[in-house]
């Protein structure tokens, strides 16, 4: 199982599960649109962009493309 | 001895490499994605195709493409950059339960327990049922699959599939057991729920929706390849308008495994296939009817739903332009970091309008990634 | 048809002399063969920037953002006073500064502590700043649709200029008392003798990063990178827009007419912008486009008649947004034979003959 923390909360995943995924476990918004509302992935496959978080203090990852990794900070606004 | 690249590793992708491999050609297979198998498989391909697994392909995943230039050399490019689905705004579609059909299967596939989770399946065309069988193997509840095609049109569908024992099959396995509705959609969401033309509202924790497929054109159409109406232009050996790039996929598994080994064989060999193909093509055709889009959910976008989810462009402030790029210079739709992916086919279907231009960086990427671009 | 005045060009300066002259009470036409603000203006950043390459380039932008200041623009032109800060790399540079100084009212001199702490990111060393605070950004797609929201439009080219208009592509034969081209580096098509040549011009953008970037940042060395008239250069030029994304610019070339992107140029472009700012490196680029310029020999538009009832306002190069009012007043007070607020010679057309 692979640790990780998602806005804090720490999270153990097993092998290959995606960071949305991870924070779909927690959550189910993951950014706020421009205008203010709650968004959460809608594509599953890198296009959308709605499931844009931060990721170890990079904004704007895809994390429906991206498998979670030990470690990995999460973070959503 | 011939570079062949191939770029996306679903279906025909991975077809289309595994049949260069077998007729000697050196063969790269990029993709975007973590895994193998494109959106459909994500990396569990089915034991019938594993044997397109040649050890002899160099794969590289997690690839990402900004511009042509960044392309290693090869002799013959196969392009398989497959579809996305499409997604028409309807009011409270940008609420967070609600998510693509195959957008939903894909979290699913990337570890989102799904178990015991309400869901409603609604949209159009042949994907909501693989979707709804799928999760329904994971334990969800599906409540219903709403499909928006009228009930003769699917009957005349499902009616013709004898001729397709082996289609029939699979559809009897997928939907048996499943609430399937024809002549219903989604009018609105609400958070929690969903409300269907012809149902009423049905309390859910996810609607999983997508109302067809889009193709990919954006790689294409960056390295010269015509388009028109959305499709990639191919001759019957796959070659686009640009003589040394060939393009495959963007329609059924079946129809895509056949255009990838066509392109992937090159002109002769691949000859042997396109009798299959032509039925595989027909087969397509026969689904395009059956599941096409009806009027009335023409009139689901109201002008206060939110159209460009990135920028939050209402359809009231849209609809008035001229074209597209007029609604993009003065409203902001479509500028956003999608680069129109999702409201550029919306607004195909509800104005009619062309997409737009494209322009590297194909996706979004870090600056530092362009910073060693050639011509 | 018949107009008092008819404008070809529905870009940022034909829609400022539509504003200007509908203000005075003229019947105006403006023909447009593609979208509102849909060419240089939206292919430029939007900046309202004084600029003294020459004497009268100082006059005209100082003029013209006057006249910006005193436009009171809707929320979507998007319009913010983040000033210009110009960046000096070396003592050189910082001798420039004290020029600049001198000539730009309100303007503060940054040392190196001033710089940083002005603006954070950008990389250790650099000699320090001229901070022009009255300098401000905007969206000019939106400024163009918002002059010209009380003008007619015709969706359409003009086929061939007449003695009294022209005749349009649609069929139309348009009269006008007053026809003005402000076409920008398309304007060659009619009048092939006018020396304007497109420049083209690559920018980026990036996603939403608010609080990265608080000014207008120029590299001095603009002058000697890019204000040459060297085949192609590239300069940092960043920008924050009001909602937190970074423009970044900026190249300029001659020659290459096409619309596609050139990588190398881009890849130039952006090392250029890193080597000034370093953390730009991780920030997510959303978009590329290029533009093209009306550039003219000397770097001043061209303002004025070709004959009594064939004007003209184009060549102004990377200027146009700047520049728009100005030109329209220029030009609004020679129709009504006011004294111009700035002498209207530097940019006569027939500086040229």
């Amino acid at each position: 199982m692979i640790p990780v923390t998602v806005n804090g909360t720490p999270l153990t995943v097993p092998p290959g599960t995606t960071v949305a995924a991870a924070v779909m476990r927690i959550q189910p918004a993951f950014r706020r649109s421009v205008t203010g509302e709650s968004r959460g992935p809608l594509c599953g496959m890198g296009i959308c962009m709605e499931c844009r978080v931060t990721l170890n203090g990079h904004p704007h990852e895809r994390s429906c493309q991206l498998l979670c990794a030990a470690g990995m900070e999460i973070t959503t606004p | 001895m011939t570079r062949t690249l191939v770029i996306g590793g679903g279906p025909a992708g991975l077809a289309a490499a595994w049949a260069a491999a077998q007729s000697g050609q050196a063969v790269t297979l990029l993709d975007d994605n973590p895994a193998l198998g494109g959106q459909i498989w994500r990396g569990d391909i089915p034991a019938r195709y594993r044997r397109f697994l040649d050890p002899r392909i160099t794969v590289q995943t997690g690839v990402q493409i900004h511009s042509a230039s960044q392309l290693p050399p090869a002799d013959r490019i196969i392009l398989a950059t497959g579809t996305r689905e499409l997604f028409l705004p309807f009011p409270g579609w940008t609420l967070p339960h609600v998510l693509g059909a195959g957008g939903l299967q894909a979290l699913v596939k990337g570890g989102l327990p799904i178990a015991g989770k309400r869901v409603v399946v609604a949209g159009s065309g042949p994907l909501l049922l693989a979707v709804a069988a799928y999760l329904r193997r994971r334990g969800a509840k599906i409540l219903l699959v709403a499909e928006q095609a009228p009930y003769p049109r699917i009957a005349a569908f499902t009616r013709g599939l004898w001729r397709h024992p082996a289609k029939l099959l699979e559809a009897a396995q997928l939907g048996f057991g499943l609430r399937y509705r024809p002549d219903s959609w989604p009018l609105r969401a609400d958070p929690g729920s969903v409300t269907l033309q012809g149902h009423g509202v049905l309390r859910c924790d996810y609607l999983a929706c997508g109302f067809g497929l889009v193709v990919n054109t954006e790689l294409p159409e960056l390295l010269g390849c015509r388009v028109e109406n959305g499709r990639v232009l191919t001759d019957a050996d796959q070659r686009t308008t640009v003589p040394h790039i060939f393009f495959a996929g963007a329609g059924s598994v079946d129809r895509s495994l056949l255009e990838g080994q066509i392109a992937g064989f090159g002109p002769e060999r691949g000859r042997a296939l396109h009798a299959a193909r032509a039925a595989a093509v027909a087969f397509d055709r026969c689904i395009d009817i059956a599941f096409a889009l009806r009027s009335e959910l023409l009139s689901l976008t109201t002008p206060e739903t939110i159209v460009c989810r990135c920028e939050d462009v209402p359809f009231g402030a849209i609809w008035p332009h001229r074209d597209w790029r007029s609604a993009k210079l003065q409203t902001r739709c479509g500028m956003g970091p999608c680069q129109g992916r999702i409201c550029g086919p919306a607004l195909a279907h509800l104005c009619g309008w062309p997409a737009a231009s494209v322009r590297p960086p194909i996706f979004p990427t870090r600056l530092e990634n362009l910073l060693d671009l050639r011509d | 048809m018949t107009t008092d005045v008819l404008i070809a060009g529905a870009g940022i300066v034909g829609a400022a002399l539509a504003a200007a002259f509908r203000a005075e009470g003229g019947k105006c036409l403006v023909v447009e063969p593609d979208l509102v603000g849909g060419g240089a203006t939206a292919a430029g950043m939007g900046h309202v920037v004084v600029m003294d390459d020459s004497p009268a380039q100082l006059a005209l932008t100082a003029y013209s953002r006057r006249l910006w200041d005193n436009l009171d623009l809707p929320p979507n032109v998007e319009r913010e006073h983040r000033g210009t800060l110009w960046v000096a790399a070396d003592a050189e540079e910082m001798a420039e500064v004290a020029r600049k100084h001198a000539l730009f009212p309100a303007s503060e001199i940054l040392d190196e502590r001033a710089l940083y702490a002005a603006e954070p990111e950008l990389r250790p060393g650099l000699a320090g700043g001229l901070l022009v605070p009255g300098d401000s950004v905007l969206y000019a797609p939106c400024a163009a649709a918002w002059l010209l929201r009380l003008t007619p439009i015709r969706y359409a080219a003009i086929a061939e200029l007449t003695p009294d208009g022209a005749r349009l592509s649609d069929g139309t034969t348009v009269s006008a008392g007053l026809t003005i081209l402000a076409c920008g580096a398309g304007i060659t098509r009619l009048l092939p003798q006018l020396p304007i040549k497109p420049r083209k011009g690559h920018l980026a953008i990036t996603d939403r990063y608010p609080g990265f970037l608080h000014h207008q940042l120029v590299e001095l060395g603009y002058l000697k990178s890019a204000h040459g008239h060297s085949a192609e250069s590239v300069a940092f030029n960043v920008q924050p827009r009001s909602t937190g994304q970074i423009l970044i610019g900026s190249s300029r070339q001659y020659g290459d007419e096409s619309p596609d992107i050139r990588p190398e140029l881009l890849s130039r472009m952006l090392r250029r912008a890193v080597d000034y700012m370093p953390r730009l490196k991780d920030l997510q680029v959303i978009r590329t486009w290029t533009g093209f310029r009306a550039a003219t020999p000397d770097s001043l538009p061209l303002i004025g008649p070709v004959t009594d009832r064939l004007w003209v306002a184009a060549g102004h190069e990377g200027l146009g947004i700047t520049t728009s009012l100005g030109t329209a007043a220029l030009l609004l007070d020679r129709l009504l034979g006011d004294p111009p607020a700035i002498p209207p010679e530097p940019y006569l057309p027939d500086r040229f003959a």
